[in-house]
């Protein structure tokens, strides 16, 4: 039970430290940000950028306005349908080249000539190819995670233990079942692994798919915090181009920290080492 | 722990598998490779793992006792000559004959009760006949409060006792194992063969057990099996007539038990030796040693 109680006590350290980091990064934003104003001296860089107080007090304004939460809600349903699919098919994907050999000889090397193309350098073609502005992101968001989630399942369905595939088969396993008791668990860390880093990518994609594909535009399509940020641009409001971003940044701890606990779920075992 | 005398649990199950099984090794060898890069690791082996007995194979380690259990167990196939098992040949792996590797192969995203039944439920088997041998195989090793552990949780000697009873819920006709207590303390290592010895005492099937440990050797084997060097054949057989259940003690102060180390550690010196460069000074270090080391 001490255990229990030093990871408390270790838990509460950790989260006043956290506390104490955004306090001193807080005080340091504003004082930088307001020193031309007291004393007559510009700060470089921070200087530049409005006070957190003015950023917050923009952002109590937009608290209540419902074109906000759109964008967030916009963006949050891009990101969860371009990951979404990206899992769909990206885990099966990795796991049929990790056990079939043909498969990965005939799929693998067109799938790595395709993978350095960054996603964002396929804006334009998907624009061209897609009939919607909606669709073109989704397929933007998509590839973000589609290539890290397949690398991770592959890499983790490949380095398997041999032995544990030789003691399932000496136990008289069908294949099936060594598929499904064996393969599929052993290489559920690397899914989570690579699902992860993957709605990372999302995050960095469908923000930059939101604002270079103008998001404005007809039939529904457009708006997004991507949108949001470079509509405060062009409209000069500096402290929502910062509302944005801390949006943005929250957004994503979210989406990571829900993957996370569910991947945590459902891989109990390394919870023990 | 040091519970094994202690423990009063009836067998409510039957462990012992019905049949009498045999494997016959009959002049295989096993070559890696081709061409200039070829690798010769078994050569004119031939060796029979006796039907209910528990046959221990001792050699120079790196001799290719590994590879013959890749090969025994199906996962391989030799170069040439033959392995059958009840007069029939060995075409693949399968639940006959059952492998209890080096290193742990535990599942470790199954906890020791679901590793236990793994293989039943792979089988289909899971009526309270299993469940009950389950349960009765976690308290034969010592396990019941660690049922629903996962593997990284328990120690070194705890996880090879739980692959014991994952190997042994199976029935298997012939178990073999390749060195599976290497790596554990030498207390734990005791331990083992106690409980092993118990087991096998219970099951009286057919074992063959793998180890580059002469002890262990002695302490476990009705029949000994001492491998030549690369490429490895079968150099000795002894037949290990100290009665059971044996003791720890036995291996050290036994006379027959003295008998047989001293024959056996001539015999792996002689193989050991063949590894060097005939004469060098090294070689004749290492013999120096080694004489001291058996008086």
């Amino acid at each position: 039970m001490n255990i229990i109680k030093l990871k408390d006590k270790v838990l509460s350290r950790a989260f006043w430290r956290g506390i104490i980091s955004i306090t001193i990064f807080l005080l340091i934003w504003e004082v930088g940000a307001r020193f031309e104003g007291w004393f007559g001296y510009l700060v470089p860089w921070i200087g530049l950028i409005p006070p957190p107080t003015d950023v917050f007090a923009s952002w109590g304004g937009l608290i209540g306005d419902p074109s906000y939460w759109g964008s967030w809600y916009l963006s949050f349903m891009r990101v969860l349908g371009g990951f979404c699919a990206a899992m769909i098919i990206g885990i099966p994907f990795g796991l049929f080249m990790a056990v079939n050999r043909t498969f990965h000889d005939t799929a693998f090397p067109s799938f790595e000539i395709l993978r350095p193309i960054p996603p964002l350098a396929w804006v334009p073609a998907s624009i061209i190819f897609w009939p919607t502005a909606e669709l073109s992101i989704a397929f933007v968001t998509f590839l973000g995670a589609f290539y890290t989630i397949v690398i991770n399942v592959l890499g983790g369905a490949k380095s398997i233990n041999k032995q544990y595939l030789q003691a399932a088969q000496s136990m008289g396993a069908s294949q099936w079942d060594i598929f499904r008791r064996v393969v599929l668990p052993a290489t559920l860390p690397s899914i989570v692994v690579g699902s992860a880093v993957g709605m990372g990518i999302t995050w960095e994609v469908v923000v930059a798919a939101e604002m270079i594909s103008g998001g404005g535009g007809s039939g529904g399509a457009g708006g997004g915090l991507g949108f949001f940020i470079w509509n405060s641009y062009v409209g000069g409001s500096y402290e929502q181009i910062v509302v944005g971003m801390i949006s943005i940044g929250i957004a994503g701890y979210f989406s990571s920290e829900m993957l996370r606990s569910l991947g945590g779920r459902l891989t109990p075992w390394l919870k023990t080492r | 722990m040091n519970a094994i005398t202690q423990q009063n649990v009836k067998p409510a199950v039957e462990l012992r598998s019905q049949n009498s099984s045999e494997i016959v090794v009959n002049n295989i060898s096993k070559v890696y490779g081709g061409g200039p890069f070829a690798k010769e690791v078994i050569k004119d082996c031939s060796f029979t793992i006796e039907s209910n007995k528990l046959t221990v194979m001792i050699g120079p380690s790196g001799c290719g006792k590994s590879t013959l259990i890749q090969l025994i167990a199906g996962f391989e196939k030799p170069t040439t000559g033959g392995i059958t098992m009840n007069g029939k040949p060995i075409t693949g792996p399968g639940k006959d004959r059952l492998v209890l590797f080096q290193e742990s192969a535990l599942f470790p995203w199954m906890t020791t009760y679901d590793n236990i039944m793994y293989g039943p439920r792979a089988r289909g088997e899971t009526g309270k006949e299993t469940t009950e041998l389950a349960e009765f195989l976690l308290v034969k090793v010592g396990l019941e409060a660690f049922r629903d552990k996962y593997p990284d949780q328990l120690s070194g000697g705890m996880q090879r006792r739980a692959e014991l009873a994952r190997a042994m819920i199976n029935k298997p006709e012939i178990m073999i194992l390749d060195e599976p207590f290497r790596g554990l303390d030498n207390m734990s290592k005791e331990l083992m063969w106690e409980y092993y010895a118990d087991l096998y005492e219970e099951e009286r099937n057919t074992n063959f057990f793998i180890t580059t440990d002469i002890d262990e050797a002695i302490f476990l084997a009705d029949r000994l099996i001492i491998m030549t060097n690369l490429p490895t054949k079968t150099r000795h057989v002894i037949e290990i007539d100290i009665p059971r259940p044996r003791k720890i003690e036995d291996v050290v102060s036994n006379p027959r038990a003295n008998e047989i180390k001293k024959e056996v550690m001539t015999l792996l010196h002689e193989e050991a030796m063949k590894s060097f460069s005939g004469g060098s000074k090294a070689a004749a270090d290492f013999l120096e040693a080694y004489s001291k080391r058996s008086e």
